[in-house]
């Protein structure tokens, strides 16, 4: 078999080599279907490219790091960069990079080109990875064309397609990618037909919008829609959007441009048009034999077929089909900027009215019965604010991904991590109440008799200077909380922190590099015109986004710490009610209590503690790199609210999460353990920020460390070793 | 002379054919066995492998540079009594000096060239053997030495 296949020459039993979607094309062709002329790239070379240079192993290393079932998403993001950037930097051997050049210019000179991905051996009637791999429009020049053939293959590893595959259980080490190269026919308007709606048996249903159909596919660009009988093709409804922008070709790629005034009034389709698109779906339909799924384009009177795949069973019954939400993990920057202005100008602002309105209620005059009525009314503001931060907070993380993939795409770096160095920012929230204890710090050092009291532990030192930066550092932060209990709940609580801090100066500040802006210049000339512009404004979508996993959380940890205030009232109010430790004390039982006098909570059972020593023991974790460096210390084990005042300067920190509230003792640290995983999260920012060596994804660290193992984090390798 | 080259030779063969190998070392008299990734030089003087830092085989051989590398061609299956070979390397371990990572550096990664991203982190170490003696093991109970030192 040839590596290369051309359109005329390709057949159906080709199909486990070059894929579904080539398949789809070659037999269409065959059917005297106007399909763009295109050559299909073999999964023969995919695997001669897996081949060389260890790719096959080095893939296989970083997906068996962790079982890929206990990975968070930003675990599999991670894990699915470093295996895109492999691709990216691994050259093509010089044979076969010969050959693919060859084919490709004989084929098609200087002509503009698509490539496709054309995955095999992975369609099913019950799975679609239709959008979940990648599409490059608009490609000139061999190398171009051979750059994006790579990032094409290296989307099969993508955390979408990663993830759908976990999903259902389809062995990821087995799967091959071909290719379709195919001359690009820019359309006028482009757009799909299912020639059966998946909601609707009866009807076919066609989204147009003006330009290419990229705009659409990705979301970008919302499409007209026709809504047609599918026996007779009779028009049942047309649904207009306001159109504004469409996607047209550009000097590298595409770009999304204002519609001129006159388009902006019609829609992409007349009547006429409609029904052949219409007439178009139902020969494919009946090529196949099933519903089809067609991508199709207008250039000039002539309408192009451009792919076609059977509409899935999954996406028939839509409630079960979670392409959708895999889909929902890739965002347009156009869709990430709109998400930005929401959070900025809309959410976070509420979130900080919600929190200074409650803060203003006086609860002590509140009857039990109000009480109660305040606390489950705070539970739902909570909960309601809960619920917009995992609808538009989390999926805003994804600025930070499209502009990792777009510096790792453009600049090649060796290090796929490289990208963060843009990303630090100091003006973090919880960074700003750290600094506060740093210079808090430097003063009582100023002060020898001050710093000697405070570290012997004697009695409050009376120095009215720093009791007035504490109570100034209280008003701002006394409502922070971790595990249910606040934080700083008095003077001494910061003191006791600050005495802590005091041996170590370096510790408290920050190590960030101060070259923000030569660091974004340097970026920055990596790119001319429109392409500078956009790097720019990616790059502050980026640092947006950066800082915002960051204070979204201590935004929410105002509200929660609303909720604590109420729930402290009713504890301080029953506690001698209560035949336990108050701090234990449900909400649900606490409401209770102060609605019905006479009811008795039950104490909760605290778990059985095992009374014989396992034999087993770890000795040395892997979880995943997240801040450089290696750090060697005492384990200090956090799991309640004391734990974080116990923690000496010096001490690795082991932690279930690094909760924003709790960033305080962080620059106390040598170095972070955490058993949830990823470069994104919030531990993970805070520990490059002080650049402090940080593991994690973890799984069992705080049951598997405990508070004095020896430990070693290698914040290189992600690797922590005991003993 | 001729059978010591024939020796050499097979040795060379075994040792270019496999990737892995266990190193020994001990702690205070306790024997420790490792797995690792290693590749010889040419001139079969030299074993190399990486390690992090943090780990006991590291502390071991900091503490005592003396270690064994054994290196074999079994298949687990019962032919390998007659048909396996197994090479004992005895030598001094020492991390290897700046001046002549980068070739080493090479040598290794040709030959595990997924190992790219472990080798290049700060915190793992590339470790040279000075081979002092090969002792090579066939034909179930055949036993030869060949002294480099």
């Amino acid at each position: 078999m040839k590596a290369v296949i051309p359109l005329s020459a390709a057949h159906d039993s080709l199909s486990p080599h070059i894929g579904g979607k080539a398949t789809a094309l070659a037999h269409l062709f065959k059917n005297g279907f106007p399909v763009p002329d295109a050559i299909f790239i073999s999964t023969q070379l995919y695997h001669a490219f897996l081949d060389q240079g260890g790719v096959r192993e080095r893939i296989a290393m970083e997906l068996n790091r962790k079982n890929l079932n206990e990975m968070r998403w930003e675990e599999i993001w991670d894990t699915a960069l470093r295996i895109r950037h492999i691709f990216l930097t691994t050259p093509f051997p010089d044979p076969l990079r010969q050959a693919l050049a060859n084919s490709i210019e004989a084929y098609f000179g200087h002509k503009a080109v698509v490539v496709r991905s054309s995955g095999a051996g992975e369609d099913s009637p019950a799975t679609s990875f239709a959008g979940l791999h990648e599409s490059y429009v608009n490609l000139q020049g061999t190398d171009s064309i051979l750059e994006h053939i790579r990032l094409v293959w290296a989307s099969l590893w993508s955390d979408r397609a990663l993830l759908y595959r976990r999903e259902l259980g389809l062995d990821i080490a087995s799967s091959a990618m071909a290719v379709v190269v195919q001359e690009i026919v820019a359309g006028e308007c482009s757009g799909v037909i299912f020639s059966q709606n998946p909601n609707d048996s009866s009807q076919s249903v066609i989204e147009a919008v003006h330009g290419l159909n990229q705009g659409l596919v990705d979301g970008t660009v919302a499409p007209d829609r026709w809504l047609l009988e599918r026996s007779s093709g009779r028009l049942i409804q047309h649904l207009s959007v306001p159109r504004k922008h469409y996607l047209v070709p550009s000097a590298t790629g595409v770009h999304l441009t204002p519609l001129p005034p006159p388009k902006t009034r019609s829609p992409p389709l007349n009547e006429a048009r409609v029904q052949q698109v219409f007439a178009l779906a139902q020969q494919a339909e009946a090529v196949f034999g099933v519903p089809q799924d067609v991508e199709w384009t207008f250039r000039g009177d002539h309408l192009y077929l451009l792919q076609s795949r059977p509409i899935t069973k999954l996406a028939q019954d839509a409630s079960e089909d979670k392409r959708p939400w895999y889909l929902s993990l890739h965002r347009s920057f156009e869709n990430l900027e709109a998400l930005r202005f929401n959070i900025e100008q809309q959410w976070l602002p509420a979130m900080d009215e919600e929190a200074a309105r409650l803060a203003e209620e006086n609860l002590a005059p509140l009857s039990n019965g109000d009480l109660a009525q305040a606390i489950s009314h705070r539970n739902q503001i909570y909960e309601k604010w809960r619920s917009v931060y995992w609808e538009e907070f989390i999926p805003f993380a994804h600025a930070i991904r499209l502009f990792g993939q777009f510096y790792n795409d453009t600049i090649q770096p060796e290090n796929p991590d490289e990208f963060y160095k843009l990303l630090k920012t100091t003006d973090m929230l919880s960074l700003k109440r750290n600094q506060m204890l740093t210079q808090m710090a430097d003063y009582i050092r100023s002060q020898p008799q001050l710093a000697t009291a405070l570290q012997q532990g004697n009695d409050y030192p009376v120095d009215q200077v720093l009791l007035t930066k504490v109570d100034d550092f209280l008003r701002e932060f006394s409502g922070l909380s971790w595990k249910d209990s606040p934080c700083f709940p008095n003077r001494e609580a910061v003191l006791r922190v600050l005495s802590k801090m005091l041996p170590n100066p370096s510790k408290g500040e920050n190590q960030k590099i101060d070259n923000t802006t030569q660091l974004t210049e340097w970026f920055l000339s990596h790119y001319e015109g429109e392409q500078r512009i956009f790097a720019g404004k990616l790059l502050a979508l980026a640092r947006a986004s950066y800082r915002l996993r960051d204070d979204d959380n201590i935004f929410l940890g105002k509200i929660e710490a609303q909720v604590i205030r109420a729930l402290e009232e009713g504890r301080r109010r029953l506690k001698e009610r209560i035949p336990f430790d108050p701090q234990r004390l449900t909400s649900n039982d606490l409401v209770r209590m102060l609605r019905e006098p006479d009811f008795i909570p039950k104490k909760r059972r605290s778990k059985k503690k095992t009374i014989f020593s396992s034999p087993l023991k770890a000795r040395q974790i892997i979880g995943q790199p997240a801040s450089a460096g290696v750090a060697f210390g005492k384990a200090r084990v956090l799991k309640k609210t004391a734990d974080l005042f116990q923690f000496e300067a010096g001490e690795i920190l082991i932690c279930e999460a690094i909760d924003p509230n709790m960033t305080f003792i962080v620059p106390l640290a040598a170095g972070i353990v955490e058993c949830r995983g990823g470069m994104l999260i919030h531990g993970a920012i805070i520990a490059r920020e002080y650049g402090i060596p940080c593991v994690t994804g973890i799984g069992k660290a705080t049951s598997r460390i405990h508070t004095g193992d020896r430990v070693t984090v290698d914040g290189y390798l992600g690797i922590v070793t005991l003993g | 002379m001729k059978e010591t080259a024939q020796i050499l030779n097979t040795i060379q063969e075994l040792l270019s054919s496999q990737k892995l190998a266990v190193l020994g070392t001990q702690d205070r008299g306790q024997p420790w066995g490792s797995l690792v990734a290693f590749v010889s030089t040419p001139d079969l003087k030299h074993l190399t492998f990486a390690t992090p830092r943090s780990t006991r085989k590291y502390d071991y051989l900091a503490k005592d540079s003396r270690v064994s590398m054994v290196i074999d061609n079994r298949e687990n299956l019962a032919r390998d009594f007659h048909a396996a070979m197994a090479v004992t390397a005895i030598g001094q371990a020492a991390e290897i000096e700046s001046q002549e990572a980068q070739a080493l550096t090479e040598l290794y990664l040709d030959k595990h060239p997924y190992l790219k991203n472990f080798l290049a982190s700060p915190s793992c170490a590339l470790v040279k053997i000075r081979v002092k003696k090969y002792s090579l093991v066939r034909r179930f109970q055949e036993v030869m030495e060949v002294y480099l030192e």
